[in-house]
């Protein structure tokens, strides 16, 4: 990795810059919270002002931009008994800045399932290939476990990372386009002082962190637990409203559905995301459905981000922002779920 | 200071390029792309279900398309929808795919009402297959019940087609009522194969029924076989191949050589949209055909 440090000026130059021509999407103060804590989105900014990159963390992932909520897969053009099928894929480049790392490891997960291995998805990889990632480091949110999961930090996935020393930014450099971008405004190399000073600020955010979970060997205890009444006493809880899912970076489920028009000449293939805590998640034709109660469709969510994920990538499908316990109505949240679990391994 | 950021476009990459292949499974391409099909004839099996001889229309794509026995496609509906369908024809059959549907959902009800000629769209052929390779030269168990005698007509045109790759084969097949028997027709056929035994049982039995009575399970205890040296491959409800493969590992035959597939409501076929995830296994990539010792290990799968 190639290290650079820019004035905030000059970052301030570089987005700038790329604001003249392309979309740039941000941390965005949209209102205060009932805690008196400003709430903040990833949205579209029109100027460098209405970023806040001092933000804690923001309801909503900026998975929306690679994962859009609902989707247009295809097209069919019908012609009396005959039909032709049109596929589109987004194109149009622009810029997320502002990214922490959580955010940023779960695209990297999220690249794992739908840009490798089997069938890569070119509706996401052509998101993903056109948008330009800024990442910046932070002190840990509120009830954050990033740390737990090994995704409060990043080493890839995005094209430049800033470090903020107070006066300047540590930028770690991540792709050719996030070097030519650099080299555009005024920058440095990276003296001794500087390292000292982005090691100290790496240390003190790791120091920082009041949540943790203990993932180890999660995916047995798991298995174990398979029957425990833990489920049942959060799954009683559980509102099955799907919101987790919604406010999760690398919850991917989904459903497609077509659509025709009024006038019957087009349908529409809609792919748009589900959660598997929503009723009809497992449900099949026949009205048989293979998780109808609520606690097999939470207990199926945990399975997935810490048993099935990591049987299939070596590493859970959760990144700790806890977003998921922050928007639930329910107050259901991961650290409590698996501290519970680990509880009834010792009853 | 301007800076435009470079446009990528994927349809541009070298992949893209190629004929779509859904076996190339790492090759970037139009994942969601189908192949134009037409519906070249429809035979009633029973009340409920049809067999549909679906022939994709270009060529060069029904030259290219193979699938293994216990695969699967996804069949589009332009502006009803997609499912999965397992492929209940020969392999080696490279006319047209035969596709037996149960009437069961909004697709399926749509299905049947088309007529002969109507457009459909394929994808696929996707998920694992039976190894028949691996099954050379021991004897075969083919058990089925009810619809799962579908995706199990593919493994029976195989077997019977490489008739000397397999030692003795078994054709089990049981349903609730005699009405419900599916692909009755083929029954003679397969019975007259030299070495091919094919027992059929019901449950409830109506007047003109003169065969078997019982469930399915007690064919298999009479059977003569020598559980060192067999295969089998179970296709039915969970709940009968339950039985019957713990009756198949009571009489010895080991769980990492029964096979059988499962069936769940999926939106991609890719490994992506979850829905039909058993525990957090995907059963169109990892499945639909499993050892019956990962199903054992499969939280919520029986």
């Amino acid at each position: 990795m190639l290290f650079k440090i820019l004035t905030k000026d000059g970052f301030e130059q570089l987005v700038d810059g790329i604001l003249e021509s392309n979309e740039v999407i941000g941390p965005k103060r949209v209102a205060t919270g009932a805690n008196g804590k400003p709430i903040h989105q990833y949205l579209p900014v029109t100027s460098f002002g209405e970023l806040d990159l001092d933000y804690e963390t923001t309801e909503f992932p900026a998975k929306t931009y690679f994962l859009p909520y609902r989707e247009t897969l295809s097209t069919f053009h019908f012609d009396e008994a005959d039909w032709t099928q049109e596929i589109r894929y987004r194109i149009q480049p622009r810029a997320i800045v502002g990214l922490h790392a959580c955010d940023i490891n779960g695209l990297l997960k999220l690249d794992k399932v739908f840009g490798r291995d089997a069938f890569p998805s070119p509706y996401y990889l052509s998101r993903r290939r056109n948008t330009l990632v800024v990442g910046i480091d932070h002190m840990p949110c509120e009830g954050g476990f990033c740390q737990s999961v090994d995704a409060h930090v990043v080493s890839h996935g995005f094209d430049l990372f800033l470090t903020d020393l107070g006066d300047r930014y540590f930028v770690s450099i991540g792709s050719d386009r996030g070097f030519d971008l650099v080299g555009k405004v005024e920058n440095r190399e990276v003296s001794e002082d500087d390292t000292h000073a982005y090691l100290a600020v790496r240390r003190r955010i790791s120091d920082a962190f009041k949540t943790h979970v203990r993932t180890q060997n999660l995916p047995t205890l798991l298995d174990l637990e398979f029957d425990s009444p833990v489920w049942k006493r959060w799954g009683d809880k559980c509102l099955s409203c799907g919101s987790c899912a919604m406010a999760c970076p690398t919850c991917y489920c989904y459903g497609v559905n077509e659509e025709v028009s009024m006038d019957f000449t087009v349908g529409t293939k809609v792919k748009q995301l589900h959660s598997c805590n929503l009723v009809d998640f497992a449900m099949v034709a026949g009205d048989h459905n293979f998780r109808p109660s609520r606690e097999s469709r939470l207990k199926y969510r945990y399975y997935h981000q810490h048993r099935g994920f990591a049987e299939a990538y070596d590493e859970p499908k959760c990144v700790g922002c806890n977003r998921c316990g922050r928007v639930c109505l329910a107050g259901i949240n991961p650290p409590e779920v698996i501290a519970d679990l680990h509880e009834e391994d010792r009853a | 200071m301007s800076t435009e950021l470079h446009r990528y476009d994927i349809t541009q990459e070298s992949d893209f390029l190629q004929p779509r292949d859904f076996n190339r499974k790492t090759l970037l391409q139009h994942v969601d792309q189908v192949f134009r099909a037409q519906i070249t004839n429809i035979i009633d099996l029973t009340s409920e279900e049809k067999l549909f001889h679906v022939r994709l229309v270009k060529d060069h794509q029904r030259e290219r398309f193979t699938f293994l026995p216990g695969q699967f496609v996804m069949l589009e509906v332009p502006g009803y929808g997609e499912i999965p369908i397992s492929i209940s024809s020969a392999p080696t059959n490279k006319g047209y795919l035969e596709l037996c549907i149960r009437k069961v959902g909004r697709v399926t009800s749509v299905l049947h009402k088309a007529r002969r000629g109507a457009l459909v769209g394929i994808r696929g052929p996707f998920g694992t297959s039976f190894p028949m390779e691996k099954m050379r030269d021991h004897s075969v168990l083919l058990i089925a019940g009810g619809l799962g005698l579908a995706p199990l007509r593919a493994p029976i045109f195989h077997v019977t087609e490489n008739r000397t790759n397999y030692d003795q084969v078994h054709i089990i097949y049981g349903t609730r009522t005699p009405d419900q028997l599916l692909f009755d027709y083929q029954y003679e056929q397969w019975r007259r194969i030299n070495g091919v035994n094919l027992s059929i049982i019901v449950e409830q039995p109506d007047e003109a029924w003169t065969g078997e009575v019982g469930l399915i399970t007690k064919l298999i205890d009479d059977l003569d076989f020598d559980p060192a040296n067999t295969y089998a491959i179970v296709c039915g409800p969970p709940v009968m191949f339950k039985f019957v493969c713990n009756q198949l590992s009571t009489k010895g035959v080991p769980m990492h050589r029964m096979f059988v597939s499962l069936e769940r409501r999926m939106h991609c076929g890719m490994g992506k949209c979850c829905r039909c995830n058993i525990g957090s296994t995907y059963t169109c990539v990892d499945g639909p055909v499993f050892d019956y010792w990962s199903v054992m290990n499969l939280k919520e799968a029986i």
